[in-house]
C-alpha cells in the first residue's frame, strides 16, 4: 500500500514527506514540491553515481529506473516517486560486489570511455533489455522477439554519448540480447 | 620485432572500467569538501558594454559568504597572450565575461544572489565579424592587446613559405581559388566544467581539484595569476568527464573559485551549468580560408596559396597557435612544391575560440580536401586517382621539414579506395539515371597530424616512476594524463608485457602534481608515444637491477632472463624465482635497494625556427577516409551510409580502445559535418542547449569499417604513433565530398545542413537553366 503524502507542517508549508523505496532500502525525505528525483539521490542521499550533465531532459545522463522504467531523474519531481521502487547505479552490484549482466557486457565490450554517459547508459539499456526479456520461463529461449540494431539505436538515441561514437554501446546492447553474459541473479 | 608480444596489440577493455560502470568513479561534480561552499557566477548580459554594480540585495541574502568583483582582487590576466583579465573591471568584451562572483552556503544561494546583483549596462555596439574588426573605423576590442600587429584588433599573426611559387604557377595547367567557411563548434563534453579551491589558510597552500588536461601548465598559469609561488599550488585531477582539448586552457571560473576559497579560508566548487557550458566554453577555432592552388599537366599538385582570417574571439587562447598544425596540412599533405601560408586571429566581440581535437586541421584538410576534388574535376581526373598519385611517402621530408620516417598515407588510400569502390560504382549508376529524389555519393579525404608529440612547447616530455613492491605489485607514476581516452590501460599493458606482471596487479598513479613527475600535459595525440616511451625508459632502467639480483639467486650466470607470469625465468626454462622474492630480496639483502627507476622521456623533435620549419614531432600519422552518402533532395537531408577508415597507427597497442578512438572522432566529424554550429548573432548565443545544438546520437551512427595499417616506426613504442585525434580530421572533408559527388554542387562551407543542400540545389537548376 502506498502510503498517503502527507501535506506540510505549519513550519514548512511547502514541504512534503515522501516515502519511496532506492536500491532496496526504505527511504524517508521531506522534500520541497519543487525538488527533482535528480537532488533527492544526488544531494539528499549522496547517490553521487547518477549524474548530472544537462538538468533539461536532453542528455539521458541521470538516467534511473522508477517501477523498471526508465525516467530522466532531471526532469522527474521527487514528490512524484512517493510510493515508487527506484533503482540506480549503486543498486547495480551484484550482492558480494559483482558487475550485472549490463555493467559487464559494456565493460567487456569497450564501450566506456570517459564514462560520464556510462551511469544513465547501464540504467537505459537495463530497462530496454528487460522490456524484451520473455515474461514467463515458458517461452523457451530464442523465441523472443529481438531488436533489430537499428531499433537498439533509435532506443538509445535519448543518451549522449560524446567519446565513444556509440557503436560499442550497441554492440554490448546486442551481445546482451544474444544472452552472451548470462542472465543477472 | 625483438620478441613474441603477449599483451600488446590485443583488444583489452579500459584498465579502470568497472569502476566507470559501477558509478564510484568520482568527477569533478562528485567531491564534497566537509564546511565546502558553493560558488557561481555573475556573466554579462551584453557582448559589448560598459557596466557599474550594486551589490547590496545580493549581499543581504542570508547564506552569501563572499562576492568578489574586479575591484575585490589583485591578480595577473590569464590566457597566452595573457589579454584576458578573470573579473572584468567596468567593461566587458564577450557575452561569457565574469563580473562578479559569489560563494554561499549552498547552490540555490549562490544562484539567487547573482540574480539579486543589480548591474547597469551601457551597452554598445559589438563588432563580430574578423574582416569588420579589421577596418580602420573598428573599434578597439581587447584593451589589452599587445599592439605589436599592423592592427590594432590582430591577435597573432604566421607567416610560412617553401618552394618557388612565381615557377610552380607558370608550370600549372590549372589554377583554381575558392573561400572556404569554417563554423564555430563547441565540445560539448558530457561532464560539465568544474573545480573545487581549498585553500588552507595556516600554510598558504591551494589545493586545486581541477579537470585540466594540462596539469603543469596549469599550475604555472595559475600561480601567475595568483601571484603565488607554483610549488604552493597542487593539482589533483579527479576523473574527466571529456576533454577533447577543451581543458587545454586555464579559464577565469578557475582563478575566481580560487580567490573565494584564499578569501573565505574554505573550500569552494564552481559546477558550469549545462547553459554555462556553451556560453562559456571555448569553441573549435571559426576561420575564412582562402585557397590558391594548382595542378600540373600530370595531375600533380604545383602550389598552394593559403590566407586565413580567424575568429579569435575577445580574448587569446592556446587556440590561437592552431596555425601551426594547420600550416602542415597545406605544406606537406600530399607532396606539394611550393607554399605560402599566411593566417590571422582577430579580436572580435564573440566568445574565444580555444583547442578542440585536430587543432585547425580539420578545417584545413575540409579546404584541402574539396579543392582537390575541385582540381581534379577540372583537369578530369579520377578524385582516388589524383589523390594516389600525390600522396606522401616514406622517407619524405617535406617542404617545412617534416621528416615521415615511416609513411603509410598511400596504403591507406588504397585500402579505402578498394573498399568504397562498388559504393562508387553504384553511385556513378545512379547519377547517370534521372533525377531521383534519394541521391548517393562517395567522397576521399586525407589526413596526416603529428604522431608523436608536437614541440610547441620547450620540452614536448614526460616522466615516470615505476616501482615493484615486496609483494610483486607494480605501481607506474607517470606525468601523464587520463582523460577517458584509455592512455592508463595502454601503460598498465606495457607494464605487464616488459614485467611479466598481470594486468590487475598493477596501478596507474597520474592525477596529483605533488606526486607524479613533469609533463606537457594530454594534447597532440602525445600520451601512448611519450608516456609509452617514458615507461619504457623507467623499465629499462629497473629491469636490470631486477636481473641482476635474480642471477645473483638464482646462480645462472650470463643466460637471458624472460619476466613472465610474476617470475624471473631463465630462457632455457630450467631455473625460476618470483618476481616479490627478488624485490624482498633487493630490499632485505646487501645491497639494500629499492625495486624503483625514474626516466624522463623527450621525443627525437625539434621545435621550429622563426619560419616555422624543422621535424616538430617524433613521428607522423596519416589517414585516407571513404564516405558514402545519401542525399533527399526533397528534404535536403544527408544520411552518412558508410565510413572506411584506414589509418597509419604505426603500431596496433589495444584494439578495442583503437577502435573506440576511431568511432568516437569519426562521429564527432560527422556532426561537425553535418549538424554541429553554435550559431551567434551580434555577440549573443542563439541555441546555447542540447535541444538546439544537436550532438549525433545513437540513431545517427553509421557502419564504420576500420582498418589499421601499421608502419612500425622506430622511434614508437613498439612501433605506435599517437591516434586520438586523426578519425576526426578528414571526415566532414570527406563527407563534403561525398554530398558534392552525390548532386553535383559546391560545398564550401560546414555544417552541411539541409537548408544549405536545397539552396545549392536551387542555384545549380538555376544555372542549367542559364546554360
Amino acid at each position: 500500500m502506498t502510503p498517503p503524502i502527507e501535506t506540510g507542517s505549519a513550519q514548512s508549508a511547502t514541504e512534503q514527506t515522501i516515502v519511496c523505496e532506492v536500491n532496496g532500502h526504505r527511504v524517508t525525505r521531506r522534500v520541497n514540491p519543487l525538488t527533482s528525483l535528480l537532488e533527492l539521490l544526488r544531494d539528499h542521499l549522496g547517490l553521487r553515481g547518477t549524474k548530472s550533465a544537462c538538468n533539461e531532459g536532453e542528455c539521458g545522463a541521470c538516467t534511473v529506473l522508477v517501477d523498471q522504467v526508465a525516467v530522466n531523474a532531471c526532469l522527474f519531481l521527487a514528490v512524484n516517486a512517493h510510493g515508487s521502487k527506484i533503482l540506480t547505479i549503486e543498486g547495480m552490484l551484484q550482492p558480494g560486489g559483482g558487475l550485472d549482466d549490463v555493467q559487464r557486457a559494456l565493460v567487456e565490450c569497450g564501450a566506456v570511455q570517459c564514462g560520464f554517459c556510462t551511469s544513465g547508459m547501464v540504467m537505459r539499456i537495463r530497462a530496454l533489455v528487460d522490456e524484451h526479456r520473455p515474461n514467463t520461463d515458458d517461452v523457451p529461449s530464442g523465441m523472443q522477439v529481438l531488436p533489430s540494431r537499428a531499433n537498439i539505436q533509435k532506443q538509445l538515441e535519448g543518451n549522449l554519448c560524446r567519446c565513444t561514437g556509440y557503436i560499442k554501446i550497441v554492440d554490448a546492447v546486442e551481445a546482451l540480447f544474444q544472452n552472451k553474459y548470462g542472465n543477472p541473479a | 620485432m625483438k620478441k613474441q608480444l603477449d599483451i600488446i596489440g590485443q583488444g583489452l577493455p579500459k584498465h579502470d572500467a568497472g569502476l566507470r560502470v559501477s558509478g564510484k568513479a568520482i568527477y569533478g561534480q562528485d567531491i564534497v569538501l566537509p564546511g565546502m561552499l558553493y560558488g557561481a557566477i555573475l556573466r554579462t548580459e551584453h557582448p559589448s558594454a560598459s557596466f557599474s554594480l550594486d551589490l547590496t540585495d545580493a549581499l543581504a541574502l542570508p547564506g552569501v559568504v563572499c562576492i568578489l568583483t574586479a575591484d575585490d582582487v589583485d591578480v595577473n590576466r590569464i590566457g597566452y597572450k595573457r589579454d584576458h583579465p578573470v573579473l572584468k573591471q567596468g567593461e566587458v568584451c564577450c557575452i561569457r565575461d565574469e563580473i562578479a562572483a559569489v560563494a554561499a552556503e549552498t547552490r540555490e544561494i549562490a544562484e539567487a544572489a547573482v540574480r539579486r546583483i543589480k548591474v547597469q549596462y551601457e551597452v554598445r555596439k559589438p563588432c563580430c565579424d574578423p574582416f569588420d574588426a579589421l577596418q580602420e573605423e573598428a573599434p578597439l576590442i581587447n584593451r589589452y592587446a599587445s599592439g605589436k600587429f599592423s592592427n590594432k584588433n590582430i591577435a597573432e599573426t604566421f607567416h610560412y613559405a617553401h618552394g618557388d611559387l612565381d615557377a610552380e604557377r607558370t608550370r600549372s595547367r590549372i589554377i583554381l581559388n575558392r573561400r572556404f567557411t569554417l563554423p564555430r563548434m563547441t565540445h560539448a563534453c558530457l561532464g560539465p566544467s568544474s573545480i573545487t579551491a581549498d585553500y588552507d589558510v595556516v600554510s598558504r597552500k591551494l589545493k586545486l581539484y581541477s579537470s585540466t588536461q594540462v596539469p603543469f601548465l596549469y599550475q604555472r598559469d595559475m600561480a601567475h595569476a595568483l601571484k603565488m609561488p607554483p610549488s604552493d599550488i597542487r593539482i589533483i585531477q579527479p576523473i574527466i568527464g571529456g576533454g577533447f582539448g577543451s581543458k587545454l586552457d586555464m579559464y577565469p571560473f578557475e582563478v575566481i573559485c580560487a580567490l573565494l576559497s584564499m578569501r573565505t579560508g574554505r573550500p569552494v566548487q564552481i559546477v558550469y551549468s549545462r547553459k554555462e557550458e556553451f556560453i562559456a566554453s571555448p569553441t573549435r577555432q571559426p576561420m575564412v580560408i582562402d585557397l590558391t592552388a594548382g595542378i600540373d599537366a600530370d595531375g600533380k599538385f604545383t602550389f598552394r596559396e593559403v590566407d586565413i582570417v580567424k575568429d579569435n574571439g575577445a580574448y587569446t587562447s592556446w587556440g590561437a597557435t592552431t596555425p601551426f598544425v594547420i600550416m602542415q596540412a597545406f605544406s606537406s599533405l600530399y607532396k606539394v612544391r611550393a607554399c605560402r601560408f599566411d593566417a590571422k586571429a582577430v579580436y572580435t566581440h564573440n566568445v574565444f575560440a580555444g583547442s578542440f581535437r585536430g587543432y585547425g586541421n580539420p578545417q584545413a584538410t575540409f579546404a584541402l580536401e574539396r579543392m582537390i576534388d575541385l582540381l581534379a574535376d577540372a583537369i578530369g581526373m579520377d578524385k582516388a586517382v589524383i589523390r594516389r598519385i600525390n600522396a606522401n611517402e616514406p622517407g619524405e621530408i617535406t617542404g617545412q621539414g617534416l621528416h615521415y620516417e615511416t609513411c603509410g598515407h598511400g596504403e591507406c588510400l588504397d585500402v579505402v579506395i578498394r573498399q568504397s569502390a562498388d559504393a562508387r560504382s553504384t553511385a556513378i549508376d545512379a547519377a547517370s539515371r534521372d533525377r531521383a529524389r534519394y541521391r548517393s555519393g562517395v567522397g576521399f579525404a586525407s589526413m596526416l597530424h603529428v604522431g608523436g608529440g608536437a614541440k610547441i612547447y620547450r620540452s614536448d616530455g614526460c616522466g615516470t616512476t615505476v616501482r615493484i613492491d615486496p609483494y610483486g605489485h607494480c605501481t607506474i607514476i607517470t606525468g601523464s594524463t587520463e582523460i577517458g581516452q584509455g592512455s592508463e590501460t595502454v601503460l598498465a599493458m606495457i607494464a605487464a608485457e616488459e614485467l611479466g606482471i598481470s594486468l590487475d596487479r598493477i596501478t596507474v598513479i597520474n592525477s596529483d602534481t605533488d606526486v607524479k613527475p613533469w609533463d606537457v600535459g594530454v594534447h597532440a595525440s602525445r600520451t601512448s608515444f611519450v608516456a609509452g616511451n617514458s615507461l619504457l625508459g623507467a623499465i629499462a632502467i629497473l629491469r636490470p637491477k631486477l636481473e641482476s639480483k635474480a642471477r645473483q639467486l638464482l646462480q645462472s650466470g650470463d643466460i637471458d632472463l624472460l619476466f613472465r607470469n610474476g617470475r624471473i625465468e631463465t630462457n632455457d626454462g630450467e631455473a625460476h624465482i618470483a618476481l616479490d622474492k627478488v624485490v624482498r630480496e633487493m630490499h632485505f639483502g646487501e645491497p639494500n635497494e629499492l625495486a624503483v627507476a625514474s626516466y624522463f622521456y623527450e621525443p627525437p623533435s625539434q621545435f621550429q625556427d622563426a619560419g616555422f620549419k624543422g621535424n616538430v614531432s617524433g613521428s607522423y600519422a596519416f589517414a585516407a577516409q571513404a564516405i558514402e552518402v545519401e542525399v533527399d533532395c526533397c528534404t535536403g537531408n544527408v544520411r552518412v551510409k558508410n565510413v572506411w577508415v584506414a589509418q597509419d597507427v604505426g603500431k596496433v597497442l589495444n584494439q578495442m580502445l583503437l577502435e573506440g578512438q576511431i568511432h568516437g572522432g569519426v562521429l564527432q566529424g560527422i556532426g561537425y559535418a553535418l549538424y554541429e554550429e553554435l550559431l551567434m548573432d551580434e555577440g549573443y548565443i542563439l541555441n546555447p542547449n542540447f535541444h538546439n545544438y544537436k550532438l549525433p546520437t545513437a540513431a545517427d551512427v553509421p557502419p564504420i569499417h576500420f582498418h589499421p595499417v601499421e608502419t612500425y616506426d622506430r622511434h614508437g613504442p613498439y612501433g605506435a604513433k599517437g591516434v586520438g585525434e586523426a578519425p576526426l580530421i578528414p571526415t566532414a572533408a570527406a563527407i563534403a565530398n561525398a554530398v558534392s559527388n552525390a548532386i553535383g554542387v559546391e560545398i564550401s562551407s560546414l555544417p552541411v545542413t539541409p537548408e544549405k543542400v536545397l539552396r545549392a540545389l536551387e542555384e545549380n537548376k538555376h544555372k542549367l537553366h542559364l546554360a
